[in-house]
């Protein structure tokens, strides 16, 4: 498997951050209940044309509530929200023609046939039969399902699913892309081809919306995220920007005995900006890592094993929550 | 596995904001037809099974029935009511058949399109809002029962049962019994989590009204009590009205038949909008 393309000579759409345009989709204070839960708590966002913008966090953060209001199926308990410089309330309907909707659970017809999917679809959006045809075709080379146009979805594996699932919400040719967790269930191989369809529709300016609870998904394809946690943003900005902010350049992951690492991690307090005591490692924040690891050899401990790397969301996710994203 | 190769080259143009995928998007079939145009779609797929069950059976019934029991009953007692049994028996079961049909339809396939094909989630993705979902259905379930009616209708002829122009109107008359069923089944049907309550349904309710409303009897011969219950009977109505049409006996009672089938149907639309926004938009 060769790795993602990385044509940044075309320049053909290339998002332009700095673009004037109103913002794709804009809150202000979005709030979600059901019954007494508060599933999204006052949270502000402005996403804009061209962006690729994510929504990292565990499982029951409120990811998926944010994304339901944005696609305009689920009301708001309160605030403001205008998508496409539209009110969802109101013209939901107008909104959602404009958009590519890739929900968490497939919706696919199973009985029917890869392309009979696509056409069904298109025609939702009232489109000519012959111009979803022919945009099935592309839509099929992008997804890497042509030899499978006529056969039934059900067999297809779950990353053709998912693949196929993009390319219906593609069919109308949207301004906005909005993926919930595109690729949660899938095998890495799957993922893989998965994130480079979506770098190629980043590449093409389409403004993605993507919800995750994997860090180097967002790392991946996010221009600019929000972490959430409990309904709430922990943090906002770039993947980088907010390493930058809430971790260290380095990490170092020692692995002591069972039992040993509370007492460990109590000698090495000097030694790292920061350190997180896990039930199976020590991390330890550091701008040198292997200037760290040094000394905790100088010192006499002998771990299991040891690891230096670069700080990822993962560790920004710790400090701000105290815990670890996937469970 | 083999290895991406990027047939169309990365950042073609082709796909994304081309505009003649947006300029085509914007035709004005209303949202509920498009809704109902993908049942339609669907129903190519299994049309012959559905022309089994819900045509070829009761001609069935209307030969063994109509013409083999029929003689027997006409010997006896001189046809039913005045006509021969086949005549009095084909509307009933024309009735009863939409009845079927419209319980049927509003039931598995709802639940399926919210549980198992999750259609109306796909059909929501979509610039179609959830009443557009419910008329969609409900408008092809309508299409259905047309279709069914006029082929039945058809057969009825060449058993020589119709006996008067009235009968043009057995056509709506029909569907609107079937879909007297179809509107509060499928708000029902929204609310339900397991298929298992469909065959309550069945046992409890279809089943009863299908042999006691008057298809294959006169309700007059129920003791009283039981023929009051008939009256209330949604069948009942839709059997009478069917009845009248193709028997050409025709009388102001056939409005009121009309009226209380059209109420059913509406109550059934209203309550609809309510379980399927329920059950939809959370």
């Amino acid at each position: 498997m060769t790795d993602v393309p990385e044509s940044e000579s075309t320049g053909t759409g290339a998002p332009t951050a700095g673009a004037v345009a109103s913002p794709m989709v804009e809150a202000h204070g979005l709030v979600k209940r059901f019954g007494d839960f508060v599933a999204v708590d006052g949270v502000d966002f402005s996403i804009a044309k061209g962006e690729s913008f994510g929504f990292l966090g565990p499982n029951g953060a409120g990811k998926t509530s944010t994304m339901r209001m944005i696609s305009c199926i689920s009301p708001l308990s309160g605030g403001t929200l205008r998508v496409l410089g539209m009110d969802p309330a109101k013209d939901g309907s107008r909104i959602r023609s404009r958009m590519g909707l890739v929900p968490q659970e497939d919706s696919l017809d199973l009985e029917l046939t890869v392309l009979d999917n696509l056409m069904i679809y298109g025609r939702y959006f009232d489109m000519p039969k012959k111009v979803i045809r022919a945009r099935a075709e592309q839509l099929l080379d992008f997804a890497q399902l042509t030899e499978r146009a006529n056969d039934r979805v059900d067999p297809l594996s779950g990353g053709m699913k998912r693949r196929l699932t993009i390319a219906r919400a593609l069919i109308s040719d949207p301004d906005l892309l909005i993926l919930d967790e595109p690729t949660t269930g899938l095998d890495p191989q799957a993922r893989h081809l998965l994130w480079d369809r979506l770098y190629r529709l980043k590449q093409d300016g389409v403004t993605l919306v993507i919800t995750t609870h994997y860090m180097d998904e967002a790392e991946q394809l996010c221009d600019r995220l929000v972490v959430m946690d409990k309904g709430r943003f922990a943090a906002e900005g770039s993947p980088r920007q907010l390493i930058d902010t809430y971790s260290t350049k380095e990490v170092v992951e020692l692995r002591f005995a069972p039992g040993q690492h509370e007492e460990v991690a109590a000698s090495l307090t000097e030694l790292a900006e920061r350190q997180e005591v896990l039930p199976d490692r020590i991390l330890l924040y550091t701008d040198d890592g292997d200037a760290a690891l040094a000394e905790v050899a100088r010192m006499g401990h002998v771990a299991r094993a040891t690891l230096v790397r670069r700080s990822t969301l993962e560790d920004v996710f710790l400090r701000l929550t105290g815990r670890s994203l996937v469970d | 596995m083999t290895a991406i190769s990027d047939a169309a080259t990365p950042g073609s143009p082709a796909l994304f904001g081309h505009g003649e995928a947006v300029a085509s998007r914007r035709y004005a079939t209303p949202m509920w037809l498009r809704a109902a145009r993908y049942w339609g779609y669907q129903y190519k797929r299994t049309w012959r099974s559905s022309v089994v069950t819900s045509f070829l059976i009761p001609v069935l019934y209307l030969a063994a029935m109509g013409v083999a029991l029929g003689s027997l009953i006409d010997k006896h007692s001189h046809g039913v009511d005045g006509v021969t049994y086949v005549a009095f028996l084909a509307p009933g079961l024309l009735a009863g058949t939409c009845m079927q049909i419209g319980t049927n339809d509003a039931t598995y396939p709802v639940m399926g399109a919210i549980k198992w094909v999750r259609t109306y989630f796909a059909q929501l993705a979509g610039p179609l809002s959830v009443y557009d979902v419910l008329l969609g259905h409900l408008a092809w379930i309508a299409a259905r029962l047309a279709i069914v009616t006029t082929i039945y209708l058809s057969v009825m002829a060449i058993f020589g049962v119709v006996y008067s122009p009235w009968a043009i109107l057995a056509l709506p008359a029909a569907v609107l019994t079937g879909m007297a069923f179809a509107g509060p089944v499928s708000a029902f049907a929204a609310t339900q989590d397991k298929d298992s309550s469909f065959s309550t349904l069945y046992r409890f309710a279809i089943i009863p009204m299908f042999l006691f409303s008057g298809t294959f009897f006169p309700v007059s011969q129920l003791p009283t009590w039981l023929e009051v219950v008939a009256y209330c009977l949604p069948l009942y109505h839709g059997v009478a009205l069917c009845r009248d049409l193709t028997l050409g006996q025709v009388s102001w009672a056939d409005l009121g038949h009309a009226a209380y089938l059209t109420a059913l149907l509406g109550a059934g639309y209203a309550a609809g909008r309510r379980t399927f926004a329920k059950r939809l938009v959370v």
